[in-house]
C-alpha cells in the first residue's frame, strides 16, 4: 500500500479503509478507538470515502461449498478481442461487464486482453452465456474458459481455515 | 540410601523460585474457552516466505551445524540491519553471535562478565528472567522499581542510589515488557552518564524495539560513549513472530562477543541451523511484514487503552512491546487476587504485575497480542468483573 508523503490525517482515513476492507461490520466505536480519532471523525471520513465512491458497498465473504441447497459454478474467461480505433478495450469491457451474470472484468497484460469472472446456477448456464453472448460479440477474437474446482483462498481470505486455532500456551512471560 | 534425588540438585538452582507465571499457566491450563491476556508472545504466524525459506534449506540439505557465531550471512545482515535502522555499527565477523533466542544471549552475557558477588541492576517490573538469570552466572541481582506515577521509566536518581562498588552492569529493557514502557533520547542519557562515570556495562534487551508506537526509537548504543559499554541484545521472536524458532543474537564489543563465543561454543555449539536459514530470509525481505504486525498491534494497543480508561483503570500509553499494565487498587484487591478471580468468573487470563516485581503489584498485564475478536470480548468480561467489584 502506497504511504508515502501522506499526512497523518490521510493515514488514518487508509487505515480506517484497510480496517473496513478486512471487516465491514466493524462499527464505529470500535475503529474510532483503534485510530485514535472521534466516532463523529470515522463516519464523516466513512460518509466521504462513500461520496467519493471508493467505498463502493459493503458485501460478505460466503464460502458457498457447504451451503446446502445451493448451487453454483464460477468460470475464469480470457477473452482476446480488436481494441476500437479511438476506444481502446473500455467498450467492449463494458459491453460485457453490463451482464449481470458477469462478476468481475480486468484489462490484462499478457497473451489475452480482458480476464472476465462469470456466475451461473450449472456450466452449461455458463457455457451458453460464453457462446451466445460473449463469443458473438463483433470485437471478441477469441475465448478460453476456465471452471472453478475449487476456492482455496478468496480476496485474501482463506477458506476452511479457523482464524480462532491459537496454538500458544495460555500464559508466558 | 534416601530416595529423594532431590539431593543431588545444586543450592544455588534448588534455591531459585518458580516464576509466578508458572502457577497462572497451571491454573489456566485446566480450564476451557479461557480468553488469554498472558501470553508474552504474537498471536501471528511467521510470515509464510520465512517459514518456506527454512523449508527449503531443509529440502537442499543444510542440516548440519553452522559455524559457533552463527552462519556469516546471517550475521552480516543482522549487522547492516542494526546499523540502517538504529546507526550501530557492528562487524559481523567478531561483534555478532547468533543464540538460541535473546534468553540464551543474556545468559551467556551474563555468564561472560560475572565475577561471584557482582552486583547486576535490575529494573523492575521486568522480564522474569533476568534475575534468575543473573544469580546463576554467580551474580547479585539488585532491583531497582520503577512506578506508574513516572511511566514506569527507570529515574537517574534512583539508578544511582542503587550503584555500589560491586556493581557491574545493568539490565535496560525498551521497550518494557511488562509496561510496554519505552525511554526516549533525552530519558537515555542520563542514565549512560551513571554508566560512564561508574565503569559499568549495560545489557541492553532490545527485543521489541522494532514494536516501538512512538517514533524515535533509539538504541542505547547509539548514544555517546555507549557501544563500547553495550552488549544489545535482540532477536527473532517478537518482531517476525517467530518465538518458537528459537534464534536471537548479541552484538556488541569484540572483547565480549567472542568471550560470549566461546561459552557458545563449548555449551550449544550454535543456533539451530534451519532457523538461522529462516532469519536470512526474514532480514533480507525487510521489513514490511514486520509494519504490517506493527500497525495491528498499535491500533489494538489503542483499543484496549481507551477501553481501560473506560471501565476505570489507569494506565499509562505503552509506547512499545504489546504489553499494557493498567492499575487495579482501584478494586482494592492484589493483582494476585485479581487475576485469580477474573479467571475463574470470567475466564480470562492475565498476568500479575507482582511476579515481575515488587513494584508491578497493584497492576496487571494484559497482552493485546490477540484478536481484536478476542479482545473486544475481553475488555467486555474484563469491565463486568470491575464493576463487580467497584460497587
Ligand atoms: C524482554 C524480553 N527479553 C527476552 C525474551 C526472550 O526472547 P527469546 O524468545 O528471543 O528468547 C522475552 C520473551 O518473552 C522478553 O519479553
Amino acid at each position: 500500500m502506497k504511504e508515502l508523503g501522506v499526512t497523518k490525517v490521510e493515514k488514518k482515513e487508509i487505515e480506517i479503509l484497510e480496517l473496513l476492507e478486512k471487516n465491514g461490520r466493524m462499527d464505529v466505536h470500535t475503529i474510532a478507538r483503534m485510530v485514535e480519532l472521534s466516532p463523529k471523525e470515522v463516519e464523516r471520513a466513512i460518509q466521504k470515502f462513500e461520496d467519493q465512491q471508493i467505498i463502493h458497498g459493503y458485501s460478505t465473504l460466503i464460502d458457498w461449498t457447504d451451503v446446502l441447497g445451493y448451487e453454483g459454478v464460477t468460470a475464469m474467461i480470457d477473452v482476446k478481442v480488436t481494441p476500437v480505433r479511438g476506444k481502446g478495450f473500455n467498450d467492449v469491457a463494458e459491453r460485457i461487464y453490463r451482464f449481470p451474470e458477469v462478476k468481475a472484468v480486468y484489462l490484462m497484460s499478457g497473451a489475452y486482453d480482458l480476464s472476465v469472472s462469470v456466475e451461473g446456477k450449472t456450466m452449461s448456464q455458463v457455457a451458453r452465456f460464453v457462446s451466445e453472448k460473449l463469443s458473438t460479440l463483433d470485437t471478441v477474437i477469441s475465448t478460453t474458459t476456465h471452471f472453478i474446482l475449487k476456492k482455496y483462498k478468496h480476496d485474501g481470505i482463506i477458506f476452511g481455515e479457523d482464524d480462532d486455532n491459537d496454538r500458544r500456551m495460555p500464559v508466558s512471560p | 540410601m534416601s530416595s529423594d534425588t532431590s539431593r543431588f540438585i545444586a543450592e544455588h538452582v534448588d534455591s531459585l523460585k518458580p516464576s509466578g507465571i508458572r502457577r497462572f499457566f497451571d491454573l489456566a491450563s485446566t480450564m476451557e474457552n479461557v480468553i488469554s491476556l498472558g501470553v508474552g508472545e504474537p498471536d501471528f504466524v511467521t510470515p509464510w516466505n520465512v517459514i518456506e525459506a527454512s523449508y527449503h534449506s531443509l529440502e537442499q540439505g543444510y542440516t548440519a551445524y553452522t559455524a559457533n557465531a552463527g552462519l556469516l550471512e546471517l550475521r552480516e545482515l543482522i549487522a547492516e540491519y542494526l546499523q540502517s535502522a538504529y546507526a550501530v555499527p557492528y562487524r559481523a565477523e567478531d561483534q555478532v553471535i547468533v543464540t538460541v533466542g535473546a534468553s540464551q544471549a543474556i545468559d551467556i552475557a551474563l555468564r561472560t562478565i560475572l565475577n561471584s558477588g557482582d552486583e547486576v541492576i535490575i529494573v523492575e517490573p521486568c522480564f522474569v528472567a533476568y534475575a534468575s538469570a543473573v544469580t546463576l552466572a554467580g551474580g547479585v541481582p539488585v532491583s531497582v522499581g520503577t512506578q506508574a506515577a513516572n511511566e514506569f521509566k527507570l529515574q537517574p536518581e534512583e539508578l544511582a542510589n542503587s550503584i555500589t562498588k560491586k556493581t557491574k552492569a545493568i539490565i535496560l529493557c525498551n521497550p518494557n515488557n511488562p509496561t510496554g514502557t519505552m525511554l526516549s533520547r533525552e530519558e537515555l542519557l542520563p542514565i549512560a552518564d551513571l554508566i560512564q562515570e561508574h565503569d559499568l556495562l549495560v545489557l541492553s534487551d532490545e527485543i521489541y524495539a522494532e514494536l516501538s508506537y512512538d517514533d524515535g526509537y533509539v538504541s542505547f548504543a547509539s548514544l555517546p560513549e555507549m557501544h563500547e559499554r553495550t552488549i544489545l541484545i535482540s532477536g527473532f521472536s517478537k518482531s517476525f513472530a517467530m518465538t518458537g524458532w528459537r534464534l536471537g543474537y548479541a552484538a556488541g564489543p569484540a572483547a565480549l562477543i567472542q568471550a560470549m563465543t566461546k561459552i557458545h561454543q563449548y555449551t550449544i555449539m550454535c543456533a539451530p541451523t534451519m532457523a538461522q536459514y529462516g532469519a536470512v530470509e526474514a532480514l533480507r525481505s525487510g521489513s514490511a511484514s514486520v509494519e504490517q504486525m506493527k500497525k495491528s498491534y498499535r491500533q489494538r494497543r489503542n483499543f484496549v487503552m481507551t477501553a481501560f480508561e473506560k471501565m476505570g483503570l489507569k494506565t499509562n500509553r505503552p509506547g512499545g512491546a504489546f504489553y499494557i499494565f493498567p492499575s487495579i487498587k482501584e478494586t482494592g484487591l492484589s493483582s494476585e487476587e485479581f487475576a485469580e478471580a477474573l479467571l475463574i468468573e470470567e475466564k480470562v487470563a492475565v498476568v500479575p504485575g507482582s511476579v515481575f516485581g515488587e513494584s508491578g503489584e497493584g497492576y496487571i498485564r494484559c497482552s493485546y497480542a490477540t484478536s481484536m475478536k478476542q479482545l473486544t470480548e475481553a475488555m467486555k468480561r474484563i469491565k463486568r468483573f470491575v464493576e463487580s467489584r467497584l460497587t
